[in-house]
């Protein structure tokens, strides 16, 4: 049996531990460890995005980071943005906009979003489209997603 | 007569609504198969063979099965059989961890003896070239010819001609869910199935049949899926390895396929490549078309396309064949041998308008006999400015030229019998829908609820719609051929018309009024000749006591219909020194029959768009003839379109009648030819192969120099 780390992270807030061995990725980590399956796995090497989670304030495709680089750190994932009897402006403007079809790629893009607007509450079209680059969807025509980005900035202004 | 009534009538159908299970998705609460995790579940593993032709000679699992963590170790081949494309299956691992059943895979000895394959077209067509599939002589299929009327005559007609060959790679489906199960069993006879697929019933049934029970026993569960596109039908090996390692370890199972899997064995488009030779008389009527056409779908057969197609030809001569490759198989995939066929045919009707000196649209009016498409010709025109359009291909000095292009496209999408449902009225006012289709990202939860709620006099969100489970026993197709919607909606209406009838005779007496003079208002129910007398819906349920009314559905032909046309106008803009192609925009005019819902309907266009415009610019798998490996099989090498690709996308949901029809292919269909032919427009140079990549567009420019 593999060598298991103990890590001790926040995530979305609380303090969470886990065990977890040195190759494991913190994809597998949440969907597997902790069962947080809101980030979804689509290539798992860093090409869709559909895994994007945020460390430390940072947007990182959670397929690409260790677990146990985690320690100490935190990590904020699609189940953590509502509050408990709402939805997050990015959320609400996501399904307003019908900025999904299948959905597997929805949790990435909000995410990404996030990270987005935190760091640049007013982007412009070309911005969003250049944050959002990364992230795949097969289903929708990516009008709408860049619509919803919009309007959720300004819900959020 | 059953009918969906008149717009003007229409609360709900026709309206812009909201998918009710939007919420769960931006939340991420919403469960797919790769999200199942059951107590105690196994991570199950497939090994792949990475050569694309060899006979096994032995497989030994002994170390794989000693690996702590590991519980079961199966083969999917014998020894003495032939392994004839890269990914093909050769054995399966339960563990503990999907770590350690990777490592499993690893300790799998495969003795292989290599024989010669092939992988591309030309090589598996060329002289001598070892023969990879029994009975196809050069690996070709025997030729399907069909014939109309007399084609040589046709060309004694023709004022001009073109002679030309137009080729389309393999294009691969790119669910952004794998395909995969998560399998259980009960009991010895009884397996529960999670599954990532089109077709709930029709898993059932195949896993059934596999391992010989009443289907009744095997419950197939798809709540949510990411994507299938016409990959995702039966459970395919990957879904029976699942069930089978779940036997033998008495434990869930969750098998999923990894992206290299994906585009290697999940399913693609089959190639196209075909030297048409085409007429058309002085005034401009198509006369003479004479066709040689193949594609490959792998070491399997289907690789077929359309052609002529949408505008008539009188004298035609087409032949086709399919070419075996060491490659994945082909499966439907979105609209199968339409793009393709529809690119060639754009592409042909654009140059025969230039030998005519005729604008490609008064062409195309003159051939096309839908009235629907005449009219989205004039609409679409107008909407995209087709009057700016160069006059002149590749005119102007700019380093960036512009220019338009227009293609057309034509499907079924008419649904069939075959569903079963259920509409049920609690007491308590609730309101339950129940049938065995699967929403695969379309939509078709919502457009039930809308069904219902419109009936009902409700809000979608008031209805409980139940899909995707084969528990309850109704049973519906497989969502493939755009016919989930019209294959549901009309059984689900009638159920909730026979469930609204029920319960009016169950409140007349209280109303004192006959059941033919009860309506529905919103959240109401009231007498039409004295609308003094009103009672809510919760307490017209309330009288149901301890009962419950729940009603079956019937098949009504005449509240769908198929054959949808669909025309689209594309811009682009060419850097005529990098050799990129940017779409400033797409006008999409697509006959929709009734939208039931205008929102999902145009998202629907606005996702098959961006398929097509893949397929036009972007993707291609590529296959080393050396190795015969395909080099792109991830989603760094293989591109599918991104934030960046995307135009401006003007998508018109043209109503044309009050009936039913599915909208998840046709939209596909019209967006490489358009494309084709504006980039043909702007840079006045032909390229007949797609996609249209920067490299294609630069030596075709340098050529048109030299
Ligand atoms: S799963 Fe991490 S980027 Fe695709
Ligand atoms: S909605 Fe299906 S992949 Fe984006």
């Amino acid at each position: 049996m593999a060598i298991k780390s103990h890590v001790q992270t926040t995530i979305n807030g609380e303090t969470v531990e886990f065990l977890c061995e040195s190759r494991q990725s913190l994809l597998e980590v949440l969907r597997d460890e902790l069962h947080l399956t809101g980030a979804k796995e689509g290539c798992n090497n860093g090409n869709c995005g559909a895994c994007s989670v945020i460390l430390d304030g940072r947007l990182v495709n959670s397929c690409l980071v260790l677990g146990v680089e985690t320690e100490g750190k935190s990590v904020e994932t699609i189940e953590g943005l509502a509050a408990p009897d709402k939805l997050h402006p990015i959320q609400d403007a996501f399904l307003e906009n019908a900025a999904l079809q299948c959905g597997i790629c929805t949790p990435g893009f909000i995410m990404s979003t996030k990270a987005l607007l935190d760091s640049n509450p007013n982007p412009t079209e070309h911005e969003i489209r250049y944050w959002l680059a990364g992230n795949l969807c097969r289903c929708t025509g990516y009008d709408k997603i860049v619509r919803a980005v919009q309007d959720a900035a300004k819900a959020s202004a | 007569m059953e009918s969906w009534g008149e717009a003007s009538e229409s609360r709900l159908i026709g309206k812009r609504i909201t998918r009710l299970s939007g919420k769960d998705k931006v939340t991420g609460k919403a469960k797919y198969t790769f999200d199942i995790n059951r107590p105690g579940m196994l991570y199950g593993r497939i090994l792949r063979s990475e050569v694309p032709h060899a006979t096994v000679m032995g497989i030994d699992m002994s170390q794989a099965e000693a690996l702590p963590g590991v519980k079961a170790v199966i083969p999917l081949i014998e020894s003495g059989k032939k392994l004839r494309y890269q990914g093909q299956e050769i054995a399966a691992v339960a563990a503990e961890t999907d770590d350690i059943a990777k490592d499993a895979l690893r300790l799998i000895q495969v003795h292989l003896e290599a024989l010669p394959h092939v992988v591309t077209e030309a090589d598996a067509m060329a002289e001598g070239a070892p023969q990879i599939r029994e009975n196809w002589a050069g690996n070709q299929s025997e030729p399907s010819i069909n014939k109309n009327r007399d084609v040589a005559a046709g060309f004694e007609e023709a004022a001009v001609e073109v002679e030309a060959t137009y080729h389309t790679p393999v294009q691969t489906h790119v669910c952004l869910e794998t395909h995969g199960h998560v399998a259980e069993w009960e009991d010895e006879q009884n397996l529960t199935v999670w599954a990532s697929t089109q077709g709930v019933f029709g898993v059932r049934r195949d896993l059934a049949q596999y391992f010989g029970l009443p289907p009744n026993q095997v419950r197939v569960i798809t709540e949510h899926m990411g994507g299938g596109f016409g990959s995702k039908f039966g459970p395919g090996s990957e879904g029976e390895a699942a069930a089978k390692l779940a036997r033998i370890t008495g434990k869930a199972v969750k098998l999923m396929l990894t992206r290299k899997d994906e585009h290697l064995v999940a399913g693609n488009r089959p190639s196209m490549t075909q030297h048409v030779r085409a007429g058309a008389t002085r005034d401009g009527r198509l006369i003479a078309y004479d066709m040689r056409g193949y594609g490959t779908g792998g070491i399997s057969s289907g690789a077929g396309f359309v052609g002529p197609y949408v505008y008539h030809v009188p004298n035609t001569r087409t032949e086709r064949v399919n070419v075996a490759v060491n490659a994945g198989n082909q499966r439907a995939m979105r609209a199968p041998g339409h793009p393709q066929g529809a690119f060639a045919m754009d592409s042909l009707m654009d140059e025969l308008a230039e030998k005519l000196g005729m604008n490609p649209l008064e062409f195309r009016r003159i051939n096309d006999s839908s009235e629907v498409r005449q009219a989205q010709y004039t609409l679409g025109a107008q909407e995209i400015g087709w009057h700016r359009r160069n006059n002149v291909p590749g005119a102007g000095n700019g380093v960036k030229k512009r220019g338009m292009g227009v293609g057309s496209g034509q499907w079924g999408g008419g649904g069939g019998r075959g569903t079963e449902a259920r509409v049920t009225i609690n007491a308590d006012g609730t309101v339950e829908a129940v049938t065995g289709t699967q929403d695969i990202g379309t939509g078709i939860r919502t457009a039930i609820a809308i069904i219902v709620a419109e009936e009902f006099g409700l809000a979608p969100t008031d209805i409980t719609v139940k899909v995707g489970d084969s528990a309850p026993g109704l049973p519906s197709g497989g969502s493939g051929g755009s016919q989930t919607t019209a294959s549901v909606a009309p059984v689900i209406k009638t159920a909730a018309a026979a469930a609204k009838q029920k319960l009016f005779e169950h409140i007349a007496p209280l109303l004192e009024a006959p059941v033919a003079d009860l309506r529905v208002g919103t959240g109401i129910i009231y007498v039409a000749s004295d609308r003094t007398k009103t009672i809510t819906w919760q307490q017209a349920a309330g009288q149901l006591g301890m009962e419950s009314i729940s009603e079956g559905g019937h098949w009504a032909e005449e509240l769908r219909k198929g054959v949808v046309a669909g025309t689209q106008f594309a811009e682009v803009e060419v850097d005529t020194q990098t050799g990129a192609v940017k779409l400033i925009k797409i006008v999409a005019v697509q006959d929709c029959g009734l939208a039931i819902n205008r929102l999902t309907t145009e998202s629907q266009i606005n996702g098959g768009v961006i398929m097509g415009l893949g397929q036009a610019l972007l993707e291609e798998r590529f296959m080393d003839a050396q190795t015969g490996r395909m080099l792109n099989a991830n989603l760094e090498d293989y591109k599918i379109p991104g934030t960046f690709e995307i135009p401006e996308i003007k998508s018109i949901v043209f109503d044309t009648h009050r009936k039913v029809t599915g909208i998840g292919e046709p939209p596909c269909i019209p967006t490489p030819g358009a494309i084709a032919n504006a980039v043909y427009n702007a840079i006045g140079v032909r390229i007949r192969e797609l996609p249209l990549t920067p490299d294609r567009i630069l030596t075709a420019l340098a050529e048109k120099k030299a």
